[in-house]
Parts: structure tokens; sequence; C-alpha cells
């Protein structure tokens, strides 16, 4: 029984981690390859103050974000271990 | 105090503040040896890994890199940076869960496969030892200029110097070392940036200098930028000369590299716990997107500045190109080193730097009377050049030569600490002598570490014709083998040690093989390297990315067809995912 429940939480936890890691990298997936590579050309367009916004994105503007993500990580992923009892003493 | 004296002063300086940490925090057992006994807060995790990470091509290269290359130049930025949110994500909580000592450790256990363990020992002491040779080199480079000592002299000193740490303090001595040399390297990196963005925009924040007007004409540095390097037949900065595939392939590659880089993973198993190993990746990118951001403002500023000394009028017109017995004290240093050379074509006395292999500005320049590019610029002395070129005091150049040597010491022995553990805990203790005692493993693991310095040293001071041609390969081999094994052993529960094995022995001769046909590692080129032979378009510094879709279609295929991985590693796996 106990050996039943520890499992069925620890599924649990999985899928609410692999939403979380789903979502964190579309966005790292969007700033770096979407805003830095594929699309820097029409982004190029658009100034950003000095800057040409793809080539802000793909120099500055997509490692601002990638500290943002794990930022977001390591807070979401706390509240996930409490949430689901799996906190580290 | 001339600027030898000063170096000299700031380089031992650091130097004795490493061998006292060295002392400080002598290793006791193989767990400080290896992972530091597991006790190093998350804070110092992170700038240990930062500058275990920061190599000589991060603080000496790559804003040179990017001031030739402009906007080709953002694949190193995005891809050794966002390595880490994929690294912080999906590997170090993990591992650090896992709980043993190396990543071959993980490897073997996870495929419960003695193979797979030496498959994985086999990559990584490939990709380190490729890795360690470019650092002797930066170390050769930054003493021979800076303390005009000859190369050998300066690698000797430095191989004492991480022998000394290495060998006695283990992962211990270098994360500690590490945290120092951190420190110094950042404050080496900024401090010229500041005042040259000052000197150029007004603005001493490089990041918003990127951004800003050139003092005086009242154009953003990048337009102005774009202006004086189209009007000289080069490519303009921000937009690139690579294909959009290319760039694609180089960026997912040197980001899957990172991940997959054995001596910046092994940093995650030195944190106390699963949230410390989280909480570390964010601050190492912390740490490190320091000098990441700054580096391509570094890039632009210095590019203007170099194009601005030696095309000191308009393009054409008959006194704008620096007259060479005019040319600036920097010249001349550099001059001597034999990095930065001027060849008078046309024999006028005058420097005149352009691209020369841009066809449609030949015309133009034929009817100026110019008969090719005159001046050949290494790009490895952007850096170093920089605070002589801005006219900056003494003590910013000692620094700088201070920051070169902490960023290339602090890589270096990081990646001679993982090829030691892999030998004496991965091959000798695991594999072939498994009944040797822990203060036998211990000294076996210091005996490996020297033999490595040794190695590492020799390589310093006999490069092999392929060692720049080959870091695309420790990236592309780590992307194609490491990383694919570790996250499958993490995330799909059904892939097994058939599948791993044969998953990583294809990314792992595909990357190598593509790369051996388009450069010379061991044999001569077969096909000549560029972009209309390549496959889809994608350079061999991209291929590695193939190379890990190939791992992971494979990988995943031969597990569907083999049986399942046994009930006690399907546990295991069940277990590294949770925290408790």
């Amino acid at each position: 029984m106990m050996m039943e429940s520890r499992s069925r939480q620890q599924a649990a936890y999985w899928r609410d981690t692999l939403r979380l890691l789903g979502v964190l990298l579309a966005v790292w997936f969007t700033v770096s390859f979407g805003f830095g590579v594929l699309l820097v050309e029409p982004l190029n367009r658009l100034p950003l103050g000095g800057f040409k916004l793809g080539f802000w994105f793909a120099q500055q503007g997509s490692i601002f974000v990638f500290l943002i993500l794990i930022g977001v990580y390591v807070v979401r992923m706390g509240a996930l271990d409490r949430k689901h009892g799996v906190e580290e003493d | 105090m001339s600027l030898e004296t000063l170096t000299y002063l700031v380089v031992g300086l650091t130097f004795a503040v490493y061998i006292g940490i060295a002392i400080w925090s002598k290793a006791r057992s193989t767990g400080d040896f290896y992972v530091a006994g597991k006790g190093v807060p998350a804070i110092a995790n992170g700038m240990a890994t930062a500058a275990d990470w920061m190599s000589a091509a991060s603080f000496i290269s790559m804003a040179g890199i990017i001031a030739f290359a402009g906007y080709d130049g953002s694949v190193y930025l995005m891809g050794w940076t966002g390595g880490y949110v994929l690294l912080a994500l999906l590997l170090a909580p993990y591992l650090r869960k896992f709980g043993k000592f190396t990543v071959p450790d993980f490897i073997g256990e996870r495929y419960a496969s003695q193979g797979a363990r030496v498959v994985a020992v086999f990559c990584l002491i490939a990709i380190s030892f490729t890795y360690v040779a470019g650092q002797m080199r930066g170390v050769g480079i930054v003493f021979s200029r800076f303390l005009q000592v000859n190369i050998e002299t300066g690698l000797l000193i430095g191989m004492g110097i991480v022998f000394f740490y290495a060998v006695l303090g283990g992962m211990k001595g270098i994360t500690y070392t590490q945290v120092a040399q951190y420190c110094v390297l950042i404050f080496a990196y900024t401090v010229p940036a500041v005042f040259i963005s000052f000197q150029v925009t007004g603005n001493p924040i490089p990041h918003f200098a990127f951004g800003s007007e050139v003092a005086g004409t009242g154009v953003n540095l990048l337009d102005r930028l774009d202006q004086v390097v189209t009007d000289l037949g080069f490519n303009a900065y921000t937009s690139g000369s690579k294909s959009t595939i290319d760039v694609f392939c180089i960026t997912a590659a040197l980001m899957l590299g990172t991940a997959g880089l054995p001596h910046v993973i092994v940093r995650f198993f030195t944190v106390p716990r699963v949230r410390d190993a989280r909480k570390s990746a964010g601050w190492a990118l912390l740490f490190i997107a320091l000098l990441y951001t700054t580096a391509p403002a570094v890039g632009a500023l210095s590019r203007l500045n170099l194009t601005n000394t030696i095309q000191t009028g308009a393009v054409g017109s008959p006194d704008g190109n620096l007259r060479y017995d005019d040319r600036p004290e920097w010249f001349r240093t550099w001059e001597q080193t034999g990095l930065l050379t001027f060849e008078d074509r046309n024999g006028d006395g005058r420097i005149q730097y352009y691209n020369d292999g841009n066809p449609d500005f030949a015309q133009r320049a034929e009817v100026l009377g110019w008969a090719g590019n005159e001046l050949t610029v290494d790009r490895d002395i952007m850096v170093l050049a920089n605070p002589e070129i801005a006219g900056l005091p003494n003590w910013v150049i000692a620094l700088v030569a201070a920051g070169g040597i902490a960023a290339a010491l602090s890589t270096a022995a990081g990646l001679l600490l993982v090829i030691s553990a892999a030998i004496s805990h991965d091959l000798l203790k695991s594999v072939f002598m498994p009944g040797i005692s822990e203060g036998q493993e211990l000294m076996a693991g210091r005996i490996s570490a020297a033999f490595a310095v040794m190695v590492a040293g020799y390589l310093g001071y006999n490069p092999p014709g392929f060692v720049a041609q080959v870091v695309a390969f420790a990236f592309g081999l780590a992307a194609a083998s490491l990383f694919p094994a570790i996250f499958l052993g993490i995330f799909v529960k059904r892939v097994n040690r058939q599948g791993a094995v044969a998953g990583m022995l294809v990314g792992l001769f595909f990357t190598y093989g593509y790369i051996e046909a388009y450069k010379k590692v061991f044999f001569p080129p077969l096909i000549e390297n560029t972009a209309e032979h390549w496959f889809l378009g994608i350079s061999p510094e991209g291929i590695g990315f193939v190379g890990m879709m190939l791992n992971f279609a494979v990988a995943l295929t031969v597990s569907r067809l083999t049986p399942e991985p046994p009930v006690e590693v399907q546990r295991l796996v069940e277990e590294i995912r949770v925290p408790n």
C-alpha cells in the first residue's frame, strides 16, 4: 500500500515536471532559434533603441531570457516538490 | 612602474592566492578528490562552474571572433549560454540525485553495462584532451606577450601551478581556486570594457553602449559599424554570411555539446542537494552571462576602434589611410609577436585594410590603387590588445593578462580532473582493478592527474596541427554521444543497454567521420570544405546536431526491438526523477 502510493505520487510529480519543462523549453527555443536565427531578418526591420531587434535577440536578449527561465524553473520546481511532498529535508 | 613589473606583480599575486587555497583545501578522501565531498554551496559552485566553463577561448578569443564575424558570432553567444538551460532543466538535478562521482558512472549504472561505461570514458577523454590543448596555447600566448618569457617557460610555470592545486587538492582544491579565478577574470574583463564603452559612446555600461550613439556623430554604434565596414567591402556587421540552416545547426550543436561536456556536468555532483544543483546552474549562467553579454559589445567597439585607427579618413581620400610610420605603439608591440602583420603590397607606405575577397569591391580598389589587403590581424589579440588600443593605464593591461591566465588555468584544471577521475575511478576501480582500497584509488587519481598535466603541457608546447580544427569535434562529440545517452537515461525508461550503446557509437562515428571528411583531424580531408559540398549545407561545426538526432533515432529504435531494461534499472530511473 505504501509502495503503491509512493509510485502514484511519483508519477503525478513527473507529469507536472514534464509539463513545466515543456513550457520552459518552448520559450527557450522561441527566443534563440526562433527570434535569433529563423526570424532574424524580419525582426531586424524593427528597431529596439539602437539595435535591430533580431540582432539584439541573437547577441543579448536570448541570454537574458535564459537567465529568467532558470530562475522560474528553480521557483516552480520548489513549489512542485512541496505540492507532491517530495522535497528534500 | 613599468608594464612588465606591474604584470609580474599582478600575475604573481594571483598565483600566490591560488596556491594558498590549494594548501588550505587539500583533498583527504576520494569523495573530496572527485566531488569536493559534496559540500560546495550553490553560489560558490555557480562561480566555480563559470570559471570552469569560461576558457581561454571565451576570455581571449570570443570577442575577437565576434568582432570579425558580426552576426555570425551569435552562434557562440547563444550556443554557449543556451546549453545551461538544458543542463539546469534536463540533467543537473537528476545526475545529482544519482549521486556518484563521474559521468561514465551514470552511464555504466543506468545501462547496467561496463561496455557503455568504457565508450563513455573514451568520449570523455577525447573531448577533454582536445580542450586542454587549447587552454595551454592560451597560457602560452599570454605569457609570451606580457611577461616577455618564451612560450616554453610560460607553459612550465602554468603546468606547475595547475599541477600543484589539481594534484594536491583534487576537486576540492580546484573548486575554491576557480571561485578566486572567476573573480579575477570577470574583473579583468569588465574594467576595460567599461572604459572603452565610455570613450566611444559616453555610456559606461557596455550593454547600453552597444546600442548607443557614437559620441559626436549622432549615429548608433551598430549602424555606424555597418557603414564603416561595408565601405571597405566587408559584410554588414549586423547581418551574417552563413546560411540559416548552418547557423541553426551550429547553435544547436554548441548548446547540446555544452550540456554534454563532462567537466561541466561533474561540477553539479559537488553540491549537497538536488535543489542546490538547480540553483547552482542558475548562478553559473548568471556569472557566465556577465561576460557573455559584455563580449558582443567589446567585439563591436573593438572592430570600430581598429577600423578607425587604420582608415583615418574617408575611403579613397589620398590621406585616408594610416601611414605605416605613424602606427601606434600597441601596433609595434603586437607586430613583434607575429600575430599582427603588415605587408605594403602597393608600396605607398600606408596601410590598406579591406576585404580583397569581395568581387564587387575589387574594381573600386583597383581605381584607388590598392593591391590587396595589407593588414592581417589574429582574432586572438583583440581582447588582449583592447586596453592598449584604447590607451588605458598599465594596471588595466596587467589585469587583463592575469584574467586571461585565470581563464585558461581554471578550465585546464577542471578538464584534467575529469580525465584523472575517468582513469582512476572508471577504468581502474570500476573495470580493471575493483579490489583497490580507497587510499590506493586516491593515489591513482593523483598520479593520473599528474600524467594528464604532462600530456597537456606537451600538447600546448607542440600543438598538433589539428587543435584549432577539432574544437568543433569536441562539441560535436559531446552533443552526439554523451548528451543523448544521459538525457534518454533519465527521461526514457525504455531505453536499454543495446539502444544506448548503438546510439552512442552511431553518433560518435557519424560525427567524427563527417568532420574527418572535410577537415584534417588525423588524415588529409577527402572533400573540399565549402558550403556547396556540405550535406544539406551544414558545416562540420554544426554536424554534431545531426549526429545527435541519429543517436536518438538509433537508441529509441534499437531499444524497441530488444528486451526492456532490468527491473532494478527501471527502479533506479524512478528514484532519480524525484528529489527525496
